[in-house]
């Protein structure tokens, strides 16, 4: 069995050591994430979210333990850094507001280009980056500024999958924008995921978004992991997650109420989708029954 | 990272040289900076010194602090220090080749070192006790007067107090963008000068875009609130002079006085 694509061995994190302002944001977190999975990362503000996932390509560096992609401590050699930071491609919140450069194409290219990868391959790089948000040819010559807010999201995004990382972090890439940006930007990624067979994390405040698209799900709390597993696994525990200030999706409340007042329905339906053909399975049944 | 970079640190406290009216501080800081260039005499530094160590205990910061902002300017006193040693003319104490080291010499170079450290910590004060809000007010009130002569006082007190205010705020953004640029690759710590530089571009164009676009909102959120300058404008807290203020008025006369007078023992 191949090594987990991330793994974290008691790691932690304090800001400020030594100073009035000390806050230990992680303690003692230990994971391991398989190549492949696309986890779904919740926990409430100040639960060490952002901490974590800069651990990850090492823009911080730990203050207690490890962190290992594909096996390797990405802190044994410090001149080897760079080196993860392409494996592990992070995007911020608004990633919109890095853009810089005088088109789409430079900028989604900048990544790339600090691989120091060939001409050739850079200018594939950016089309099949620019193709995975749906940006089409004739964007990669505009500049960056004079597009809508969307758009840019989607240029910034971009600039990471350009650099064809193994894993794919997402910090709240949805955020602020509306439905339909949403679902566009969410349905990209998964897309993407699909046919890349990489490992994913996505960063989110929305259950419903979680469930619906991740394999996995890493509940974080107040410095360290409460829970880590399968949606089925995560979501049936759904008196812990409320304990924290998080919810479970909606249809799932709504379905576990149902079953709760005697009807014979699952309790593992997260998405509106999987509740239409949980009804109509249950009324088939009622149906042959009569 | 660039967090740790503080400029004009306010330390928050209840002593006499917190509650003093700012005006009144800002005033008294010209003051004894003057009086810091009249005085030419040992005893007269001695006296300047020890009212500033006084003010510091007074005002309960430790002489740490004290010391941690000197230290950028520690090169500049040794410079002027050596430059005054070697080229002020006078009685040779000490000879070698082209190098003379006068008695004068010696003296000025210890006269101007003194001189900037108590400049130093002496206008430090002022901003360790006073906050940039009541800082800018106070100035503000002082030039008041010479907005009889179209001097914008208050536009210059405003835009004084923005800038204040948006310094953390553009040194937590830019550590956002760096950390993003440096997630896709970009090497901004190592390489040559030219590569370095070239490096700062990917950060200072998005910061300079999000500053445009910061002020773009402040300025809309200033004007839905009814800004329309300073014509009119009345203020939360009106500044008073107090007993404190008079005490401190009359010490530093006597600080004063007395430097100008020890010239003369």
């Amino acid at each position: 069995m191949s090594a987990p694509v991330i793994e974290t061995r008691g790691l932690g994190y304090v800001y400020n050591p030594g100073l009035p302002t000390e806050k230990v944001a992680l303690q003692d977190v230990n994971l391991q994430i398989e190549r492949g999975e696309f986890v779904g990362v919740i926990g409430q503000t100040g639960s060490g979210k952002s901490t974590l996932i800069q651990q990850l390509n090492g823009l911080l560096r730990p203050t207690s333990g490890q962190v290992l992609i594909d096996g390797e401590d990405i802190w044994q050699d410090k001149e080897q850094l760079r080196k993860f930071r392409f494996k592990v491609g992070l995007c911020f919140q608004y990633p919109e507001y890095q853009l810089f450069e005088e088109s789409v194409y430079k900028d989604i290219s900048f990544g790339p280009k600090n691989m120091g990868l060939s001409q050739g391959e850079v200018d594939a790089r950016v089309r099949d980056a620019a193709r995975f948000v749906g940006l089409g040819e004739e964007m990669l010559d505009k500049s960056p500024f004079e597009l809508s807010g969307g758009q840019k999201r989607r240029v910034a995004i971009a600039g990471v999958l350009a650099m064809d990382p193994e894993v794919l972090i997402l910090d709240e890439p949805t955020a602020g924008l509306d439905p339909r940006g949403r679902d566009m930007i969410l349905g990209q990624i998964k897309a993407y995921h699909a046919e890349k067979g990489n490992t994913v994390l996505l960063v989110s405040h929305s259950m419903e978004d979680v469930a619906k698209f991740a394999t996995k799900v890493l509940v974080l709390n107040d410095t360290g992991v409460l829970l880590y597993g399968t949606v089925d696994e995560v979501f049936s525990r759904a008196e812990e997650i409320r304990a924290i200030g998080l919810g479970i999706p909606q249809i799932t409340q709504v379905f576990r109420a149902l079953r709760q007042r005697g009807y014979p329905v699952s309790d593992t339906v997260y998405t509106v989708a999987q509740a239409k053909e949980e009804i109509l399975r249950l009324l088939a049944e009622r149906g042959a029954a009569r | 990272m660039i967090k740790d970079i503080t400029i004009g640190q306010y330390f928050t406290g209840h002593s006499p040289l917190h509650r003093m009216d700012p005006r009144v501080k800002l005033l008294l800081t010209i003051a004894y900076v003057v009086a810091l260039f009249l005085t030419n005499s040992f005893w007269g530094y001695l006296l300047a010194g020890a009212f500033l160590l006084f003010c510091y205990a007074l005002a309960k910061i430790k002489i740490k602090v004290i010391l941690r902002s000197l230290k950028p300017v520690i090169p500049l006193v040794i410079f002027t220090g050596v430059l005054n040693m070697f080229f002020v003319t006078g009685e040779p104490i000490w000879e070698f080749w082209v190098f003379h080291i006068t008695w004068e010499g010696l003296r000025f170079a210890a006269v101007m070192s003194v001189r900037i450290v108590c400049l130093i910590a002496g206008t430090s004060l002022l901003t360790y006790t006073t906050s940039p809000i009541a800082l800018t007010d106070g100035l503000e009130r002082l030039l008041a007067p010479l907005s009889k002569l179209h001097f914008p006082a208050h536009e210059l007190a405003m835009m004084m107090t923005i800038t204040l205010r948006f310094i953390p705020t553009l040194v937590e953004e830019t550590d956002k963008i760096m950390a993003a640029q440096k997630s896709r690759g970009a090497d901004i710590d190592s390489g040559g000068l030219m590569k370095r530089v070239k490096s700062l571009i990917p950060i200072l164009i998005p910061l300079f875009v999000s500053s445009f676009r910061r002020a773009d909102e402040l300025a809309l959120a200033m004007e839905c609130r009814c800004y329309q300058g300073g014509e009119g404008r009345t203020r939360m807290k009106q500044l008073r002079l107090r007993l404190v203020d008079g005490g401190a008025v009359l010490c530093m006369a006597a600080v004063v006085a007395g430097c100008i007078l020890l010239n003369y023992l």
